[in-house]
C-alpha cells in the first residue's frame, strides 16, 4: 500500500519517443497487444463485472443492504435466503458486498482521476516551462514527499474529520506529488528531443507542441502508473474507513465492513474476512492491468 | 562524501520548513477552533477566552506559527490534551515500540526479498520465476490490515498458538527480549512485512535480471569466472537501486504501521496517532506526524548518502 515512485533519479529513460505522426498506429498496436494478453483480459473482465454489479445493484433483486434484523445476526455462509450469510446487525452480506463496491470503487478511482488532472497539469507545466516555475512546483512537491504516504493520508483525514469528502480530498492530495513527478520527468525528457525543435521550427505553437508531442508521450507512462495507483487508493481508502476515518456507518463499504465485523472473528471468522477478499481481488486486478498495460505500451518504469 | 552529505542536509532545510508549515496547518484544518474540542459546549465565554490565551490561539496565525516553531525546535511538543502529559515523552515511548516492530519486519522482508528476487532472476525454470512474481504481486496487492485480521483468525482464534494482541503479557510494561514478548511480535511482524516484501522482491528481481544481461557479465563468463564470483559483481551493481527502494519501504513501513498497530493494539506511534484522532488530541497528532516525517526525511537522506558511497558512478550535487 505504498506509493512506488519509478526510479527517476538514476536517469532511466521512461519513454522511448513516439513519433507524433505514428500516434494512431501506436495505440492500435497497443490495443492489439492487449487483446492477446489473457491475464489482462481476465482482470479487465473481473473489474467490469465488479463495476457493473455495483452500478446495477438496485436491479439485481438483492436484499435491502440497510435492513437490520436482531434475530438473524451472523448467519454463516450458505444460509437459506442469505447466500453469504448476514453481518453483525443481521443485514444480508451478499447485498452489502455488492452495494459496498459502489463506494469502495468510487473512493479508489476518484482521487486518482483528480490527482491525474491536477498533478499532470502541474508536472507538464513544470517540465515544459522549466526554470523558476519548475523549481517552485517541484519544491512544494518535495514537502509532500517528506511524509510517508499513509501517514499523510491519515493525518490529513484525522485533522479534517471523518467523512467521504474529506477522504477523497486527502487521498487526492497524497497522489498529486507522485503523478506530478512522473509527468514532470517525462515532459523534461520529451522537451529535449529533436522533434520538438523540428515542430517549433516548422511553426507549431506551444499549445500544439504540448498537446501533440508532450501529451502523446506522457500519456503512456502516466496511464500505467495511474492504474497501479488505483490499487493503492482502494486499499488506502478502505484502510481509512477501517480506522473510522472514511465512510460513516451504516453505508456499506468494504473497509468499514471489515472494521465492524472484527467483533465477529470468534463467532464466524470466514464471514469477518469476506470484505477483505473483495478489496484484495480488486487491487490485484488493477495491479495486473497495470503490468499488462506496461508491457503493451513498452513503458519502462 | 562528507561535503555531499552536508549539502544534502542543507537542502533539507527548506523542505523541513515546508513540512513544519503543513504540520502546523493540521490543527487549523480541523473543523471548529482547537479549543472547542476540549471544553464542553456550554462553557462560559471567559473560560474559553482564557484557554485560548493560554494556548496562544488568540494571536494571528503567523505569530502562532513562529511561536509554535520556536517552542517545537527546543524539543517541547506541548502537552497532550487527553492525558495532560508532555507530548514529547508520549511520542518517544511509542516511537521506540514502533521501531522494534519495524526492525523485525524490515529484516524479515528484506532478507526474504533478496533471496527470492535473486532466485527468480537466476531461475532457469519458469515455475520458480512465476511463483516469485506471484508472491510479489500478492505482497503489493493485499490489504495488509485484512491480512492481519486473517492471521489473528488462523493463529490466535482457530489454533490458539499465538496471542492476538498487545506487546507482551498483561502485567508487563515495556518490551523485553523474552519468549512471551517475542510471541506477541510474530503476527504483527508478518503482517507488516508483506508490502515491503512484495515491492523489494520485485525490484531485486528486475534489477538483477537487467544486470545479468549486461555485457560485463558475458565478459566475466567468457574469461571463466565462477558463478559465485560473478554473483558478487552482479549484486554490487544491483545494490544502489535496491537500496533506494529498501530505504523508501522502511520509511513507509514506519509511517504506515498505523493500521497494523491498530489491529494488534501494539502501543506504537500508529496506535497513539489513532487514539489521538478519536480524542481530538491535536498536540499529539501534530507531534507524532512531525516526528515521523522528520525520521522519514533523515532516513531518505541516509539512504541517499549510502547509495553514493556504494556506487561511485552517481555523482550528485
Amino acid at each position: 500500500m505504498t506509493i512506488q515512485s519509478p526510479s527517476l533519479e538514476l536517469g532511466t529513460a521512461l519513454v522511448q519517443p513516439i513519433a507524433a505522426a505514428a500516434g494512431r498506429g501506436y495505440w492500435q498496436s497497443v490495443a492489439r497487444r492487449l487483446r492477446r494478453d489473457p491475464v489482462t483480459l481476465v482482470c479487465a473482465g473481473v473489474l467490469i463485472l465488479l463495476v457493473a454489479s455495483a452500478l446495477a445493484a438496485p436491479w439485481l433483486g438483492l436484499a435491502d443492504p440497510y435492513k437490520t434484523s436482531m434475530i438473524r445476526r451472523l448467519y454463516p455462509l450458505g444460509s437459506p435466503g442469505h447466500l453469504l450469510g448476514t453481518d453483525e446487525l443481521g443485514r444480508d452480506m451478499l447485498a452489502r458486498l455488492i452495494y459496498g463496491g459502489r463506494l469502495s470503487l468510487f473512493m479508489g478511482v476518484t482521487p486518482v482521476v483528480c490527482a491525474l488532472l491536477i498533478g499532470g497539469l502541474l508536472g507538464i507545466t513544470a517540465g515544459f516551462v522549466g526554470g523558476k516555475t519548475n523549481m517552485a512546483i517541484m519544491r512544494v512537491m518535495d514537502v509532500f514527499y517528506a511524509f510517508p504516504s499513509v501517514l499523510l493520508a491519515i493525518s490529513l483525514s484525522g485533522a479534517m474529520g471523518a467523512g467521504t469528502e474529506n477522504t477523497l480530498l486527502s487521498l487526492t492530495l497524497v497522489f498529486i506529488p507522485p503523478v506530478c513527478r512522473v509527468s514532470e520527468s517525462v515532459t523534461t525528457q520529451v522537451r529535449g528531443f529533436d522533434f520538438v525543435d523540428a515542430a517549433r521550427a516548422s511553426g507549431a505553437g506551444t499549445l500544439t507542441i504540448v498537446r501533440v508531442h508532450v501529451l502523446g508521450n506522457v500519456l503512456g507512462p502516466i496511464l500505467v502508473y495511474a492504474t497501479s495507483l488505483i490499487s493503492v487508493a482502494i486499499i488506502l481508502a478502505a484502510g481509512l474507513s477501517f480506522l473510522g476515518l472514511g465512510v460513516k456507518p451504516p453505508e456499506p463499504e468494504w473497509g468499514l465492513m471489515l472494521n465492524t465485523l472484527r467483533q465477529a472473528i470468534y463467532v464466524n471468522p470466514v464471514l469477518a474476512a469476506l470484505p477483505g477478499v473483495m478489496i484484495f481481488i480488486t487491487s490485484i486486478c488493477f495491479n495486473l492491468m497495470s503490468d499488462g498495460l506496461r508491457s503493451a505500451m513498452d513503458v519502462k518504469a | 562524501m562528507f561535503l555531499y552529505a552536508l549539502r544534502r542536509l542543507i537542502y533539507l532545510v527548506p523542505v523541513a520548513f515546508g513540512v513544519s508549515l503543513l504540520v502546523f496547518a493540521l490543527v487549523h484544518l480541523a473543523p471548529g477552533d482547537p479549543i472547542s474540542a476540549i471544553v464542553p459546549p456550554d462553557a462560559p465565554k471567559e473560560v474559553v477566552d482564557k484557554l485560548k490565551e493560554y494556548y496562544g490561539f488568540d494571536k494571528p496565525l503567523p505569530v502562532q506559527y513562529f511561536r509554535w516553531l520556536g517552542v517545537t525546535l527546543t524539543g517541547d511538543f506541548g502537552t497532550s490534551i487527553g492525558t495532560g502529559r508532555p507530548v514529547a515523552s508520549e511520542v518517544a515511548s511509542a516511537f521506540g515500540n514502533t521501531i522494534i516492530l519495524a526492525i523485525a519486519a524490515t529484516t524479515l522482508a528484506f532478507t526474504l526479498a533478496v533471496i527470492l528476487g535473486t532466485a527468480a532472476a537466476y531461475a532457469k525454470s519458469r515455475i520458480v520465476d512465476r511463483l516469485v512474481t506471484l508472491i510479489s504481486l500478492v505482497g503489493v496487492s493485499v490489504p495488509h490490515f485484512w491480512l492481519a485480521i486473517v492471521l489473528v483468525i488462523i493463529f490466535a482464534v482457530e489454533l490458539g498458538a499465538l496471542p492476538p494482541m498487545g506487546m507482551g503479557p498483561e502485567n508487563s510494561t515495556g518490551w523485553r527480549l523474552d519468549s512471551a514478548h517475542l510471541a506477541h511480535m510474530v503476527l504483527p511482524t508478518i503482517a507488516l512485512s508483506v508490502i515491503p516484501l512484495g515491492v523489494v522482491t520485485r525490484t531485486v528481481r528486475s534489477t538483477i535480471k537487467e544486470t545479468l544481461s549486461m555485457e560485463f557479465v558475458t565478459a566475466l563468463q567468457a574469461k571463466g569466472m565462477s558463478d559465485a564470483k560473478i554473483l558478487r559483481h552482479v549484486l554490487k551493481n544491483a545494490a544502489p537501486t535496491c537500496l533506494a527502494v529498501m530505504g523508501l519501504q522502511a520509511g513507509n513501513l514506519i509511517g504506515g504501521s498505523i493500521l497494523i498497530e491498530t489491529v494488534f493494539a501494539w502501543p506504537g506511534t500508529g496506535f497513539l496517532l489513532n487514539s489521538a484522532i478519536f480524542r481530538r488530541d491535536l498536540p499529539i497528532l501534530q507531534g507524532t506526524t512531525l516526528v515521523l516525517a522528520g525520521f522519514f526525511m533523515l532516513l531518505n537522506l541516509t539512504v541517499d548518502v549510502i547509495q553514493t558511497m556504494v556506487d561511485p558512478r552517481i555523482k550528485r550535487g
